[in-house]
This record gives structure tokens, C-alpha cells and sequence, in this order.
């Protein structure tokens, strides 16, 4: 399952060749051409049947949030600092990979039976912990680390449940699910000329979509995203972000972004006429690839559409495989009635 | 220009949402310009070309204003928000909000615990109540935008509106196409999108023209009010012109440019140093290679606010700077 390949692969911020890779061998029989850019972005063209002038961009992105080696204590053990957004609280005792030769360590963590009282209700900040490889000087760490080197989430992928959700585990499903989403979509033609974008970066920036987006100037743009899903039981009725199982999330709004209103529709309807569930993404929260590609050169129509991952930016992901499915059927339907359509702008 | 800035300023137009607005203003711009049309982001642009010497300006004002959009909708019909560019919890209480569609609702506040009254409550502790009686029967959504509801006052040279963040600038924009008798610079009157939620109705357009000159008109805060935080800006003084603010280090030769006019024409002008707050002219002035970029600001007092004030003097002598500015040739030196 390409899922299971790309979610196992090594691919933080500014060091994604790795995912690149397992894309390139996973599409290269599926588009007339694609290139490497100067910033790592993987651009596909895949032409359309000639019925339709437009050029539209699909983007997923490659990168993933992880850590990156700062400095080597005397000790042996590694000083590191987050890539991307990472919540301190969930870094203790993880296991981690190291380089792309991935050498194991460990977050160190104080054993439960020496924490004082008041530490017990303190968050330990990242600045205070260090990655055990468990080396005993800077001398054999040096050997083997050096400071620059990233490092992931040591998990790996497995199938939860085989019936009703088919809900799998993983790491980096933000936004391996949007790149497998993607896979998928491009293997069928379209009218137009469809360019498949695996973007670098995004979690620092969306650095890579915004210099795709001005080298392809499409006419319309589709990011296709993992996203957040906090569906966990509430004490007060308010609005998940997304729910599991609910199918495909639309982005109204969110904080890099106002999505066009027509596209937003084209999903809709699709969906309606399809049978897909859909849901919208809860306004205002997270940022995607279409905040910077919506702004390239004189502006873009654009939208995102996600697949709902449980506890994203953390050693592991939930999603459920019918969502994901649900989102290619939607992206595909969607794509195919893309020619007749009428955007907010026209 | 009363009924202009009435006009502008009761119509609808959350960041996203300009159709209404962009609507009326094509209305009032209909004959005035050699071109108009709506680019892909949905800014609204208005050519009106000079005699083929001059520069290219851009002139931009933003068509949108500050909002909200609905996150939620629980069981009871109770919708709840996120904002849609800097919204003030203290300025939602007591007011109402009005969807595209002309739904109407009020804000209402959680009960809070003890201890807690005295603080100013978070947005999430806020609701709109559309008066539905269940869920089912709330005739809004999630993803829809609404913005504030409230009549434009005048009351001698002060109005009081919402959304003069930055009809007001639409406003001097429209007077100005209409006074302009010839130029020698063509000029883009801009009505841009999306501006209170990151300029990007600007940095598409900006682009598109790819300007020689840009100038934003826009408002600014005021240091005239009880206990205000230092400005040295007062209501009524004369239009401000920029040095700088949050986002952007006016080009000096716009800068100059701006005094100048002012002084030719014995009209007052403020100068402006903005330590919060930014406008368009920040992303023309990064546009592309870069463009020579300035701000001229309609002094006004509770910003963001559903009731805020200008001075009319303000706005009519930063009409006049401005018909001066571009009825002569522009050395930019």
C-alpha cells in the first residue's frame, strides 16, 4: 500500500528526497512528464485531452513536521529543536530515527519514581531534553551524528480495524494521506492539463507551493491535505474540526486562506450527486498550501480539500481508510465536472 | 459625499464577501473610467488613463470590512464564531451581526464564574443568537460570514458608521475619479479584497498592474480621546500621511510627495508614525521588484469598533491632496 510507504518514509522539512523518491516510482507511469524545482518541489504534468485550455495545480506536500540535531553534549547525547509545529508534551520517551541511515534514539525521560510533586504538574520544554543514541562521549556521538541532521518518528504503519471505518495508524499522515489522495487522482485524464504537485516545506511556511504556483501560474488549484480531526467526546456542545468517518473536509476559511466560494460549491454538488459524505473543516483554524498558491502572481481560485487525521504533528496518526477513499472519489468527480464550471470570480 | 459614505458603509462586505459592496461601488464608478474589471481574487479595478506621459499609480482602498463566520451551530439553534480579521470581543457585546442573506443576530455571553466577570471574556465564550428555536430551523450555516449591523450617523462634521475601515477610503477613491478632470498618469483606482485578514486582495492586484507608484488610503488610529495611546494624530486636523506603520516604511519621495501637495495647496495635513496596524501599500510595496509606496489616512477614532468616526473635513481635504497629486506630473527623485 503506497499509504504504508510513504508514511514510513523520511521526509522532514527541507529534507524530503526520500518521499520524493517512493512518489516518483509510484507516478512515473501515470504522467507525461515531471521535474525536480530548485527548491525540491516534485512538478508533474500529466495533459489533458484538449477539450479544455486550463492548466490546473494539484498539491500535496511532502514534508512532514520532525527534529533536527543542534548540538552534541559532552555526554554523547543529542540537543535537538522541533521542525515544524510540535507540541513539547508529546515528545518524552519517544523513540526517534536519525539521518537517513536512521540510527535510533530515545528522548530521555526522569523515571516516574524520582519526580517531585510540582514537576509532575509541569511541562518539560524541549530545550531541556536530549536524544540518548546511547553513546558515551561527543566523540563516539560525533561518529555517528552530526548537527544538521533531522530526525523522525520512529512508528510504524498497521491496519486497526478491517471492517466498518478501516481506520489505520501512522505517522506524517499530514500529509502522506494528501499525497496518496493525489497518486490516485492522477491516474486518471482530464479534459485539462492537470499538474501534480508534491510540494516541499509547507510545515515551515509553505515555502514550496508558493514558488510551484508562481513557475506553473495555473487557473485553478486544489491542495489536498491530512487534517486535523478532534472528535474525542466533548463536555459542551461545539464544533469538532473534523470528524472521523464523516468523509472528505472542505476548507471554507481557514487561517491562510478564504477558499473560492465556487469551487467550495463544485465540491459540494459533487458530493450530493455522488453520494459522498462531506464535511467542512471548522472556520478559522490551520493553514494549507492553497494560502500561498491563492496569492501567486495575479491570484488563483482556490480550495483544499482534506482527509480528517486524528492527533496530527505527533509520533502517531489515525485515519480512517473509507475517508480516504471517499476523498479520491470526491477529487476525481469533482475534477471531471471541473470544465463546466462556473467560479466565484467569473 | 454624505450619501456616498452612508451608502458604503450600511452595505454588506466581510473579508471574502465583497459582492455586495463591489456591486455597489461598480455603480458608482459606472462611466467615470476608461476600463473596469474584477481580477481573480475579486478586487475591483477602475483605469482611468492619462495622456500617455505620466506614471502608472496604483490607488488602493479596501472593499471589505471586519466579520465573523460560523464555526458551529448547536442543538438549541446557538451559532458559534472565529473571527474574520481583528474583532474585539468588547466590541461584539451589545451589537448585532447581519449574514449575506440578511439574517440578523445578536451576541450573547456564557455565564461566567466568579472571579471571571471582571475579565474581558474570550471570543469562544461568545454566541450569535439568530432567535431560531432549535437547530433545524437557523437559516444560516457553517462557513457563512456575517459582519456588523449598524445605521450611519452625521452629526455636524463627524460621521459615525461601521466598516469606514475603509469605505471611508472607497469613498475619497470615488469623489476623486469623479473630481480628476485630466491627468497625465494613468491611474488604477483599486478596490481591493480581503485586506483585514492579510492584504491579499493587494498583493494580487499590485501584481497584476504592476504599478509605478502606490498609494493606499486608508484609515488610522487617533490619539485625541480620553487616556488614547500616544499617537499624534487628531480627528479633524487634516488627512495624515504615513512615515510608518506595522508592515511598511513609506517610500520618502511619497512621503515628500504627499507634504508637498498638502503645503502647495494650504490644506492641513498630520504626519503619521502607526506602531499597530498596516495597510495596503505594505504588499504594493513588495510587489514584483518593488514600488515606491505610500499611505494617505483618514484620521479615525474606535476602529474595528461597530461605531466608528471620522471628520468630514478629513476626507474632503484628502480628496483635494489627491486631485492635485495627479493632475501634475510626478518626479519621484
Amino acid at each position: 500500500m503506497v499509504l504504508k510507504e510513504l508514511s514510513e518514509a523520511f521526509g522532514v522539512s527541507g529534507c524530503e528526497d526520500e518521499v520524493r523518491q517512493v512518489i516518483i516510482e509510484a507516478i512515473k507511469d501515470h504522467v507525461d512528464e515531471y521535474r525536480v524545482d530548485s527548491m525540491g518541489n516534485l512538478i508533474a504534468l500529466e495533459r489533458g485531452t484538449g477539450e479544455s485550455e486550463l492548466k490546473v495545480m494539484v498539491a500535496a506536500h511532502m514534508d512532514e513536521v520532525g527534529l533536527m540535531i543542534t548540538h552534541i553534549e559532552k555526554d554523547g547525547t543529542l540537543r535537538f529543536r522541533p521542525v515544524g509545529g510540535i507540541d513539547d508534551r508529546i515528545l518524552l520517551s519517544k523513540v526517534v530515527l536519525i539521518g537517513k541511515d536512521r540510527l535510533p534514539g530515545v528522548i530521555g525521560v526522569k523515571p516516574v519514581h524520582l519526580l517531585e510533586e510540582k514537576e509532575l504538574k509541569q511541562v518539560v520544554k524541549v530545550d531541556q531534553m536530549v536524544i540518548d543514541i546511547g553513546a558515551t562521549s561527543k566523540e563516539e556521538a560525533e561518529k555517528a551524528v552530526k548537527i544538521g541532521d533531522y530526525a523522525v518518528f520512529a512508528t510504524r504503519f498497521c491496519q486497526l480495524t478491517e471492517d466498518g471505518l478501516r481506520t489505520v495508524k501512522g505517522k506524517a499522515f499530514d500529509d502522506r494521506a494528501g499525497c496518496t489522495v493525489l497518486i490516485e487522482v492522477l491516474k486518471e485524464r482530464y479534459p485539462f492539463d492537470l499538474y501534480p504537485v508534491f510540494t516541499v516545506q509547507e510545515e515551515v511556511g509553505l515555502r514550496g507551493a508558493r514558488v510551484a504556483a508562481y513557475a506553473i501560474e495555473p487557473n485553478i488549484a486544489f491542495a489536498l491535505e491530512g487534517t486535523i480531526c478532534d472528535d474525542m467526546p466533548k463536555k459542551r456542545d461545539v464544533s469538532p474540526s473534523t470528524r472521523l468517518g464523516a468523509g472528505p473536509a472542505i476548507t471554507i476559511m481557514d487561517r491562510s486562506f478564504i477558499a473560492d466560494r465556487g469551487l467550495v460549491k463544485l465540491l459540494v454538488e459533487t458530493a450530493e450527486e455522488l453520494g459522498i459524505p462531506y464535511q467542512f473543516k471548522q472556520p478559522g483554524v490551520g493553514g494549507t498550501d492553497a494560502g500561498a498558491i491563492h496569492l501567486a502572481k495575479e491570484g488563483v481560485p482556490s480550495v483544499t480539500v482534506a482527509v480528517p487525521c486524528r492527533y496530527i504533528h505527533s509520533p502517531v496518526c489515525l485515519l480512517s481508510l473509507q475517508d480516504l477513499e471517499n476523498t479520491v472519489r470526491l477529487m476525481k468527480g469533482a475534477l471531471t465536472k471541473l470544465t463546466t464550471w462556473t467560479l466565484a470570480s467569473d | 459625499m454624505k450619501d456616498l459614505i452612508k451608502k458604503l458603509t450600511e452595505t454588506y462586505g466581510p473579508s471574502g464577501r465583497e459582492e455586495q459592496i463591489r456591486e455597489v461601488i461598480r455603480g458608482e464608478i459606472e462611466g467615470l473610467a476608461d476600463e473596469v474589471r474584477v481580477d481573480t481574487m475579486g478586487n475591483l479595478i477602475a483605469l482611468k488613463r492619462g495622456k500617455g506621459e505620466g506614471l502608472k499609480v496604483m490607488l488602493a482602498a479596501h472593499m471589505d470590512e471586519i466579520g465573523i463566520i460560523v464555526t458551529h451551530v448547536d442543538e438549541k439553534g446557538f451559532l458559534r464564531f472565529a473571527p474574520v480579521g481583528g474583532v474585539h470581543p468588547l466590541a461584539l457585546l451589545g451589537g448585532r451581526a447581519v449574514f449575506a442573506d440578511g439574517t440578523v443576530g445578536t451576541f450573547g455571553l456564557e455565564k461566567r464564574e466568579p472571579g471571571e466577570e471582571e475579565k474581558i471574556p474570550s471570543l469562544d465564550k461568545l454566541y450569535l443568537d439568530v432567535g431560531a428555536k432549535d437547530k433545524d430551523s437557523v437559516p444560516v450555516g457553517v462557513g457563512d460570514i456575517a459582519c456588523f449591523q449598524r445605521p450611519f450617523v452625521a452629526q455636524g462634521d463627524r460621521f459615525i458608521a461601521k466598516a469606514l475601515d475603509d469605505r471611508i477610503g472607497c469613498a475619497v477613491l470615488i469623489q476623486v475619479m469623479r473630481d480628476l478632470e485630466a491627468s497625465p498618469h494613468d491611474v488604477y483606482f483599486v478596490f481591493s479584497v480581503q485586506e483585514e485578514v492579510g492584504l491579499r486582495g493587494a498583493i494580487t492586484s499590485a501584481y497584476g498592474i504592476h504599478p509605478d507608484l502606490g498609494i493606499s488610503i486608508d484609515v488610522t488610529g487617533t490619539g485625541d480621546t480620553p487616556e488614547a495611546r500616544t499617537l499624534a494624530v487628531s480627528l479633524g486636523e487634516g488627512p495624515a500621511v504615513k512615515v510608518k506603520d506595522r508592515g511598511m516604511l513609506a517610500h520618502p519621495a511619497v512621503k515628500n510627495l504627499l507634504v508637498k501637495t498638502a503645503e502647495e495647496l494650504g490644506i492641513p495635513y498630520q504626519i503619521e508614525v502607526l506602531e499597530r496596524g498596516t495597510t495596503d501599500a505594505t504588499a504594493i510595496q513588495i510587489s514584483r521588484e518593488g514600488v515606491p509606496a505610500g499611505c494617505l489616512s483618514i484620521p479615525c477614532r474606535y476602529v474595528h469598533t461597530p461605531s466608528e468616526m471620522v471628520d468630514q473635513n478629513d476626507v474632503l481635504n484628502a480628496v483635494r491632496l489627491l486631485v492635485a497629486l495627479l493632475s501634475k506630473p510626478i518626479e519621484l527623485g
